[in-house]
């Protein structure tokens, strides 16, 4: 049998393979910039100005910016033990239950919306709505002031409840990914060295899911700022009320006022890059 | 002393059936076996971090089975190290010690002694990134016995290390065991590691059962 002779195989060039990564990262960005500058060219910098300057917008923005932050925080607070219980325990159903928690994602807005109105005010419990129960409860606790609008469909609560629904799916799918990526190990030596479940949780897992969850709150945070469907459904769209910058552009649209509304997306897409790059900048490098 | 008597532990269709061994006490025993067979399951049922079915297993004369593994009294070293990368060195061997409760100074003290028993004592405000092998191991060594415990189980320590540093580590355990009162579990595939360091040697066979080796 004659000898094999060692020949290297000609491999082929990488410059291809790196051409098409670059270029569908390239084409996406391409997309996103093209849509910017097409809302550029239908706006200007008095319909800007002139948006920025109306008391209603001015509302919108600043509610919007008290129910983002304040679904970012409760999703975070909700997300992180979900996300810890997913990633380190073995259950019954919990192919089931992981499933569950990705519904918010998968339905259409609309529909989470819908979902929320029954049941808040078709679903009994004792006799009463969910928005009875809540509407009476949230009396008694501020019967001192009647300025405070009780109850949660209609009002403030309501937005921050459609939000907090959606956005908390993608920061618990965040949070088990962290925790997934964390060495259980080290959480078993703490056991060894001393610790509770509670202290190897706080002390050791924790400390080092930081940057998971300051990734889980900013995309909460980025997804209650373009959340519509299901506070329009949920909270309805009164302007000075339940307005936040989602339902400004929506209500633009439907008195016709097309410049005003782009203009309220520029001012939406602005807030949206200034709290990305900030949390990038202050070196949050694990993607959001 | 780390007796088990007649200990089963099934995790699905693995089953590690009625597992006896018995490690004197300050004695150093080496468990061997195919890889899958049991050996890391039985090192973490003895410290506490898996449950059996049934058996038992005594720390001297005190019953630890039901213990957890912080009341165990048991010194801990995985595979990888497991180091808190958020630690430094010197948090990192002082932690067992401030969670048991202990005074900061004294817990602090406690980590520097470790620290110049293993010759870390220059890495001590350093985090574990971009440490060497053999240093990661001092660490994890050191952090395992900051609580001074009765029982160390050592999970393949050396597996990872060039040959040169595992001589070292060799030679740092057995002068460990000079010092610290420790009886140890050791898991290793090295054939030269377990004659090195161990006293007595149990293999784990293919059906699951554990024996001594002549």
């Amino acid at each position: 049998m004659a000898e094999e002779v060692y020949s290297p195989r000609r491999i082929p060039s990488d410059v291809p393979f790196l051409v098409a990564i670059w270029g569908i990262a390239g084409m996406y960005l391409l997309l996103i910039l093209a849509v910017l500058a097409a809302d550029a060219s239908y706006t200007s910098a008095g319909d800007l100005w002139m948006a920025v300057n109306d008391p209603d917008v001015r509302a919108s923005i600043w509610l919007t910016l008290q129910t983002c932050w304040v679904t970012a925080i409760l999703s975070v607070i909700v997300a992180v033990p979900t996300g810890y219980v997913l990633a380190r325990f073995n259950f019954p159903l919990k192919r089931l239950f992981d499933s569950i928690l990705d519904i918010p994602i998968v339905l259409p807005p609309l529909v989470i919306g819908l979902s929320l109105l029954i049941l808040f005010n078709q679903v009994m419990i004792g006799g009463q709505s969910i928005e009875r129960w809540l509407g009476d409860w949230l009396s008694d606790l501020h019967a001192w002031n009647d300025n405070i609008p009780s109850g949660v469909t209609y009002r403030i609560p309501a937005i921050i409840l459609a939000q907090f629904t959606v956005s908390c799916a993608f920061a618990v799918r965040t949070m088990r990914n962290t925790f997934d990526g964390i060495n259980p190990r080290q959480e078993k030596v703490a056991l060894t060295l001393g610790c509770g479940r509670s202290g190897a949780f706080w002390l050791i897992a924790l400390p080092q899911a930081s940057r998971g969850v300051v990734a889980a709150g900013t995309l909460a945070w980025a997804r209650a700022l373009g959340e519509f469907g299901p506070v329009l459904v949920f909270a309805g769209a009164t302007r000075g009320s339940t307005e936040v910058l989602a339902t400004t552009v929506f209500l633009e649209i439907s008195i016709g006022n097309l410049e005003g509304a782009v203009a309220v997306s520029f001012l939406m897409i602005t807030v949206a890059i200034l709290v990305l790059t900030t949390v990038r900048m202050l070196g949050i490098r694990q993607s959001v | 002393m780390i007796t088990v008597k007649n200990l089963t532990i099934r995790l699905g269709n693995f089953v590690l059936e009625s597992v006896n061994l018995i490690v004197p006490r300050s004695g150093y025993a080496v468990l061997m076996g195919k890889t899958g067979c049991g050996k890391t399951t039985l090192l973490e049922c003895i410290c506490g971090l898996k449950r059996a079915q049934s058996g038992s297993i005594f720390f001297g004369d005190h019953e630890v089975t039901r213990l957890r593994p912080a009341e165990r009294g048991v010194g801990y070293v995985p595979q990888d190290g497991a180091l808190f990368n958020t630690m430094t060195v010197r948090d990192q061997l002082a932690f067992g010690p401030r969670v048991r409760g202990w005074h900061k100074r004294d817990a602090l003290d406690r980590a520097g002694e470790l620290a110049d028993e293993l010759g870390i004592d220059h890495l001590m405000d350093r985090r574990t990134k971009g440490l060497s092998g053999g240093e990661l191991q001092r660490i994890a060594l050191g952090r395992a016995l900051s609580c001074r415990p009765q029982v160390l189980c050592l999970d393949e320590p050396l597996s990872a290390l060039d040959d040169e540093t595992r001589e070292e580590i060799c030679e740092l355990i057995m002068r460990l065991r000079c010092n610290h009162p420790f009886t140890a579990l050791h898991i290793t595939h090295s054939r030269a590691e377990a004659e090195r360091l161990g006293d007595l040697v149990f293999i784990i066979d293919g059906d699951g059962r554990v024996r001594g080796r002549d």
